[in-house]
């Protein structure tokens, strides 16, 4: 088994493999042959920058390369408890999964990935929005292990929040980008819907038809990709949300991806829910050219985690109704 | 190379009757110059296309015949179909054609489409859903509607399957205006339809895709798999382009229409809840 130095070793060098593998197609001006700028291959947006700012980094978007070193290293050693402590009895996501560290990550100078409101936090939620989500949170207490329906959308494998608009994830956070003539698709390693994306100027989907991840529809502006997406649920979330609150059936979600360079894409997503916040805001970071291919990610057909957890529950009432009756018996 | 317009235009009177012709002289490549095109001159697929027909009930000829839930009546009962398996049955050897006929006795529960599993390669492309083919200047992705599920098709940097999975690996060449597609690496869970045809982790496809104008494919997949079948078969049918304005593949996300039948049994206070 390898020990956290060597870890981190390898985590370094696989930082720079993961920014330096270009295996681009593109031509010497950066377009496809249909003329598109060229966006096509797999891409990580791995990063340590949290989504919010730290409260202690108020006012400072930008850390100096210095520091952003300090913060990466720190963010990726390994996870630092106590011996003896309940908090140090945990799964080794380093040794026996995958980490930041294994995968390396993008540099980012940022101290966040929230770029708008200039504070680097999501503006508070409108008070009726406050309040549902409240309500839900209290929900979740009473009844959050009932039924499978009670479960997240992510365990239950219907989606992920990260998926629109983009948002790292802990592991596997890559995506990849496909451009046809009339369609460009995005897909995430974790949780691979393909989502469409016609760029013929179609009209929108019907109202009626609400969608988990929208309905998508895109255009080039000069060296970037700009997609909206509209006709969500109202009934998921996005990650980084307050506990409980849900992204509205009005969310506008207006993404960029932007060429840089052959290796480097730059992509930035502005959420618009006049439900939830008075003002819209803004994520932005850089995402940096891998190797691929991705795997297929069959998060339902391989879900042993909701049955056991429901299972878990269901067990849990069981033996807190003998011991109710067993205590009870004393009692008489 | 000249560049023809994309399969998003409308489509000229005079392919109308390329259609017909097509329709008449199966398998018959249609001039050329009709199809869309690639800048780099190979068919340009992309494009949303579907399966006609009753294959994804049973690939082997078959009568109608009752369905499996007796409450949703002629609803549920299976439609007749003529088979998509040249020479009509498919050369199982005889202990897989046991399990084969096992499989079909317990269809109502066994199916994984009953679940929401992604469905394996050839049954996804025949399955009651349609599926939409995105052609890049590289790979080839598909999409398909049923479960989310896809596939990339590698056209260059062949390799060998790493892993198995639901849907396979798929290393895909073009032999003239054909897309041959060879599919190795699924994970031997899948069934090929509704009646409990199946195939092992063994199993090897190899699918081509022929444009038989600008809104027609013939699809053939031959099927090898020396522990299931006597000898490699083949499967064919004809694919349709979905030319309505705007047609696409809308989100079919299963998992939550299969979640009362996978977890209801786990629910609180439910009268099974100790399995």
């Amino acid at each position: 088994m390898l020990n956290a130095k060597t870890k981190r070793a390898a985590a370094t060098a696989a930082v720079a493999a993961a920014v330096t593998s270009a295996a681009a197609a593109a031509g010497a001006d950066g377009r496809n042959a249909f003329g598109q700028p060229d966006l096509q291959g797999y891409w990580t947006n791995n990063t340590v920058v949290p989504f919010e700012r730290p409260p202690e980094l108020a006012d400072k978007p930008f850390f100096t390369e210095e520091e952003a070193a300090e913060f990466t290293r720190r963010r990726l050693g390994p996870q630092e408890t106590e011996p003896g402590t309940a908090e140090d009895v945990h799964y080794q996501l380093t040794d026996f999964g995958l980490d930041h560290s294994q995968n390396g990550v993008v540099p980012n100078l940022r101290t966040s990935l929230v770029v708008d409101p200039p504070n680097g936090r999501l503006p508070p939620l409108k008070p009726e929005a406050a309040e549902a989500a409240r309500r839900r949170v209290e929900y979740q207490r009473e009844h959050g292990f009932d039924s499978a329906q009670d479960r997240s959308l992510a365990e239950r494998c219907i989606i992920w929040s990260h998926q629109i608009p983009i948002i790292p994830v802990g592991y596997n956070s890559n995506l990849q980008i496909y451009q046809a003539r009339d369609y460009a698709v995005i897909q995430t390693e974790m949780m691979p819907d393909a989502r469409i994306v016609p760029l013929d100027g179609r009209p929108p989907l019907p109202d009626a038809i609400r969608q988990w991840l929208g309905d998508s529809r895109g255009r080039y502006e000069g060296d970037a990709l700009v997609i909206e997406t509209t006709n969500f649920t109202g009934k998921s979330n996005i990650r980084g949300m307050p506990p409980g609150a849900l992204l509205s059936r009005d969310a506008r979600v207006t993404e960029r991806f932007e060429r840089v360079d052959d290796d480097r894409l730059l992509y930035r997503a502005t959420v618009e829910d006049p439900f939830n916040w008075a003002v819209p805001w803004t994520i932005e970071y850089p995402l940096a050219r891998i190797e691929g291919p991705m795997f297929e990610y069959a998060c339902h057909e391989g879900n042993y985690g909701l049955a056991n957890t429901l299972s878990g529950a269901r067990a849990e009432e069981r033996a807190a109704a003998e011991a109710a009756r067993k205590g009870g018996g004393e009692n008489d | 190379m000249p560049r023809f317009l994309g399969p998003s235009v409308r489509v000229p009177l005079a392919w109308l009757g390329a259609l017909l012709a097509a329709g008449t002289a199966a398998q018959t490549p249609a001039p050329l110059e009709e199809l869309p095109r690639m800048p780099s001159g190979v068919p340009d697929l992309t494009g949303v296309w579907q399966a006609l027909g009753e294959a994804h009930w049973n690939i082997e000829p078959h009568a109608a015949m009752h369905g499996t839930v007796a409450s949703l009546g002629a609803q549920n009962a299976v439609p007749p179909g003529l088979g998509v398996v040249e020479g009509g049955a498919i050369p199982y050897r005889p202990e897989a054609k046991a399990q084969r006929d096992a499989n079909f006795a317990n269809r109502g529960t066994l199916d994984p489409e009953i679940k929401c599993y992604r469905p394996g390669v050839p049954r996804a492309t025949y399955m009651p859903y349609p599926f939409q083919i995105i052609q890049t200047e590289g790979d080839i992705l598909i999409a398909y509607e049923y479960a989310g599920a896809s596939r990339t098709i590698y056209m260059s940097n062949h390799v060998e399957a790493p892993v198995d999975s639901w849907m396979g690996w798929s290393n895909g060449r073009w032999e003239g205006d054909t897309l041959v597609v060879e599919v190795t690496g699924q994970n031997g869970q899948t069934w090929l339809d509704r009646a409990g045809n199946f195939g092992s982790a063994n199993m090897r496809v190899v699918e081509r895709y022929t444009p038989l104008g600008p809104n027609h494919l013939h699809y053939e997949a031959l099927i090898e798999d020396p522990t299931v079948y006597t000898r490699p078969w083949k499967i064919s049918l004809p694919l349709y382009r979905r030319i309505e304005p705007g047609a696409r593949i809308l989100e079919f996300k299963c998992p939550e229409f299969a979640e009362a039948l996978l977890y209801d049994h786990l629910r609180k206070g439910a009268s099974t809840e100790t399995d």
